[in-house]
């Protein structure tokens, strides 16, 4: 008797052991993800600028100020050499090797400058640019010998600073990674999720309603909730496919929406909303219908007055669960065309657009080493949108639960 | 174990000189003869009879009951306010319930007592047609409230649980505040037309459950806060807030300590003068102190039906008499 209280104690201990593991393991790879993910990505939100004196008279730009008023203005800067303006003066205060130090970026930003004080054109000025990619990349510590001895040469000077890289969260894709930013993807998941909510949320929870509380329970009833079950589980892909056949092929709606996507996401995510509400519904106690019914109320009154409240709750966290997964999707929305090059954030619904997950996969892709960092903090940023989304759904959820 | 078959229904006589003659009558009646009987009242189409037919001093069906309609508390030839005529009820195979026949009248209490599954619960909810909700219950038979058969599909249930309200064994309030428990019936009946007259309609429904003033200044709480025997009484007031005719009480001091049950039992006296009451219960002496006419159900059959002080003093069914003295049950 002694020695079988003791075993069962031995076991406990055991049990307690291995659970108190498994935790401190997931812990320990939730720690290792946002460190790799912090370390790797913050870097994605700075970026270096370099000092450049310009002089305007001596570069061949024949820009004249009095051009910069008229409604032409755009075009005439836009037509004006301005990378190559950027590219003598480099070379002029840094030496040969300078030519290439300036990307994309420095010309946007040179754009700016200009607009905003066309005067400078009649003489000299020191600027800072953000520097291109290849140096930003050897100014982080990790290029080509050549670049690291001019990041040297800058940093002698004191012509190097490290800033904020605010193009990074305004802009929208790029092929130079040092003007490439996620805004665009960003409102295009908005968007995205926007339409998945909207037809997903509201059908999945009649649907869980109806088949909880009006559906009589027969052959078809049941057949209808296996096929919710297997739906649930069926491989994201194959929901991108369907939208491709049905939404782009069948009813001819445009590539690369976010309605499509949004479309085909619902899809996916109906099943999981329908299975957690009908879940939900079914831990309404008994207790509360009779009730209800029996002061009179029908069964409409009964279900939208006493049940959904109760169980809106439970409902909204299979929501959660649903759009998180939902947020997270890249494999449908390739199959849709939003693996596309889009340099501009969308405009529509039916604009084209690329979202958060499938803008990190294309940079996971790209050759140039300066979108390493950036695709690192393009997923710090999907994360904070998830958390941001998960903490509202929380919230929301929080307070039906704490009305009474 | 009595068996089934042996035993018919008993119909409930009056305490007058023909009762031992209606008496050995039944008794004389065999389970062929109930057979027959329960055939022929089926081939009728389940049609109550008109009340008058059911008039004492007119001639009635062999099996119709008749209530002694001299008794002290109701006056003669006043019509009861429900009548249940050859009620079964059967969930899929199993029947629950086998030719049940009571009236349940204004100004008394009805207690239904019997052992667990007997189906008096069931029959209980015959009364407003809560079996409705459960797919496989199967109901035969006529209900009247008011002469109006309520078991036919044009009976509007919603205006029938109106009219005859429930309380249930486990007190369930709503998780909403005490006033929204009350007000909630007569908000969706739209028996109120503004919101003074919906507060008075909560006042009058708690002061008649006898809970006013325990809860009058916090009405806005939730009323699964409120204790055990609160909460059925809360339950009671939701009852009275539509204002019905008939209450059906199913156990409804089953989960509550004695001090709450005595509450309950108090005001199930004060409500008497109002309403019908119908109440199941296991407690015998429970049904002995509150009700008027007590009815004996066993193994799906209403043994015995009668006058609650001649049940407990002189049962006619031996039955219930084992019942009563605590043989059995």
């Amino acid at each position: 008797m002694h020695r079988r209280v003791r075993r069962r104690y031995t076991i406990e201990r055991w049990f307690r052991g291995v659970g108190f593991a498994a935790v401190a393991l997931s812990i320990l790879f939730l720690a290792f993800l946002l460190f790799n993910m912090g370390s790797k990505g913050l870097g994605g939100f700075s970026r270096y600028e370099a000092a450049l004196p310009i002089d305007f008279t001596r570069s061949d730009l024949f820009l004249d100020p009095a051009t910069l008023r008229g409604p032409d203005a755009e075009q005439t800067v836009a037509s004006a050499d301005l990378e190559s303006a950027i590219s003598k003066a480099a070379v002029e205060a840094y030496g040969p090797d300078a030519d290439e130090m300036f990307g994309d970026a420095a010309i946007t930003k040179l754009t700016k400058v200009i607009f905003a004080d066309p005067t400078m054109l009649g003489g000299t000025s020191t600027l800072w640019l953000p520097v291109g990619s290849k140096l930003d990349v050897a100014a982080k510590g990790d290029s080509d010998a050549a670049n690291e001895k001019l990041v040297d040469v800058l940093q002698a000077r004191h012509s190097l600073r490290r800033t904020f890289n605010a193009d990074f969260l305004t802009a929208s894709d790029s092929t130079d990674p040092t003007s490439a930013g996620v805004w665009g993807a960003l409102k295009g998941t908005f968007l995205t999720i926007l339409v998945t909510m909207g037809l997903a949320f509201p059908v999945g929870v009649l649907a869980a309603v109806y088949l909880e509380e009006f559906a009589t329970r027969n052959r078809w009833t049941d057949a209808i909730e296996v096929s919710i079950n297997n739906l649930a589980a069926v491989p994201s892909i194959i929901f991108g496919l369907l939208g491709l056949a049905v939404f782009l092929n069948v009813m001819n709606l445009p590539r690369s929406a976010p309605l499509v996507g949004g479309m085909t996401l619902a899809l996916m995510t109906m099943p999981v909303i329908v299975i957690a509400g009908r879940n939900a519904i079914k831990t309404v106690p008994p207790s509360i219908r009779d009730a209800a019914l029996g002061v009179g109320a029908s069964k409409m009154q009964v279900t939208f007055h006493h049940v959904l409240p109760l169980a809106l709750p439970g409902i909204l966290t299979g929501t959660i669960i649903g759009m998180a997964r939902a947020l997270g999707e890249t494999a449908p929305l390739l199959m849709i065309g939003m693996r596309a090059f889009i340099a501009a954030p969308p405009t529509g619904m039916t604009a084209p657009a690329t979202v958060l997950p499938v803008q990190i996969f294309l940079w996971s892709d790209e050759v140039d080493r300066g979108f390493v960092e950036k695709t690192s903090a393009a997923i710090i940023v999907l994360l904070l949108f998830m958390l941001l989304m998960n903490g509202l759904a929380i919230y929301l959820r929080n307070r039906f639960e704490r009305r009474w | 174990m009595l068996m089934k078959e042996k035993q018919p229904i008993t119909p409930v006589t009056p305490m007058s000189t023909t009762s031992t003659a209606i008496e050995v009558d039944a008794n004389g009646k065999g389970p062929s003869m109930m057979d027959d009987q329960g055939r022929a009242v089926k081939d009728r189409d389940t049609v109550c009879d008109p009340p008058e037919v059911q008039r004492p001093n007119l001639s009635m069906s062999q099996l119709s009951n008749i209530q002694d309609t001299s008794d002290e508390e109701i006056g003669p030839g006043s019509e009861p306010k429900m009548r249940a005529n050859e009620v079964s009820v059967s969930y899929g195979d199993k029947q629950a319930l086998q030719d049940v026949s009571i009236q349940i009248y204004d100004d008394l209490v009805t207690a239904f007592i019997g052992p667990s599954g007997c189906g008096k619960s069931t029959f209980l909810r015959c009364l407003n047609r809560m079996n409705d909700t459960i797919p496989s219950a199967r109901v035969t038979g006529c209900i009247e409230l008011d002469g109006e058969d309520i078991t036919t599909s044009s009976m509007d249930v919603v205006q029938l649980r109106a009219r005859v309200g429930m309380v249930f064994q486990k007190p369930n309030p709503f998780p909403k505040s005490i006033f929204e428990n009350v007000a909630y019936g007569p908000r969706i009946h739209g028996l109120s037309s503004s919101k003074s007259d919906l507060e008075a309609i909560v006042e009058t429904s708690l002061k008649r459950a006898g809970l006013w003033d325990e809860v009058k200044d916090r009405l806005q709480e939730s009323g699964t806060a409120l204790s055990g025997g609160q909460q059925q009484r809360l339950c009671i007031a939701r009852a009275i807030a539509v204002d019905p005719e008939v209450i059906l009480m199913d156990e409804p001091c089953s989960a509550l300590d004695p001090i709450a049950t005595a509450k309950i039992e108090e005001l199930i006296h004060e409500l008497r003068g109002r309403y019908a009451i119908a109440i199941v219960t296991h407690n015998m002496q429970q049904a002995a102190r509150v009700s008027q006419r007590t009815a004996f159900f066993h193994l799906g059959e209403l043994v015995e039906y009668g006058r609650t002080s001649e049940m407990f003093t002189n049962p006619r069914q031996s039955r219930t008499q084992d019942y009563i003295t605590g043989r059995y049950g």
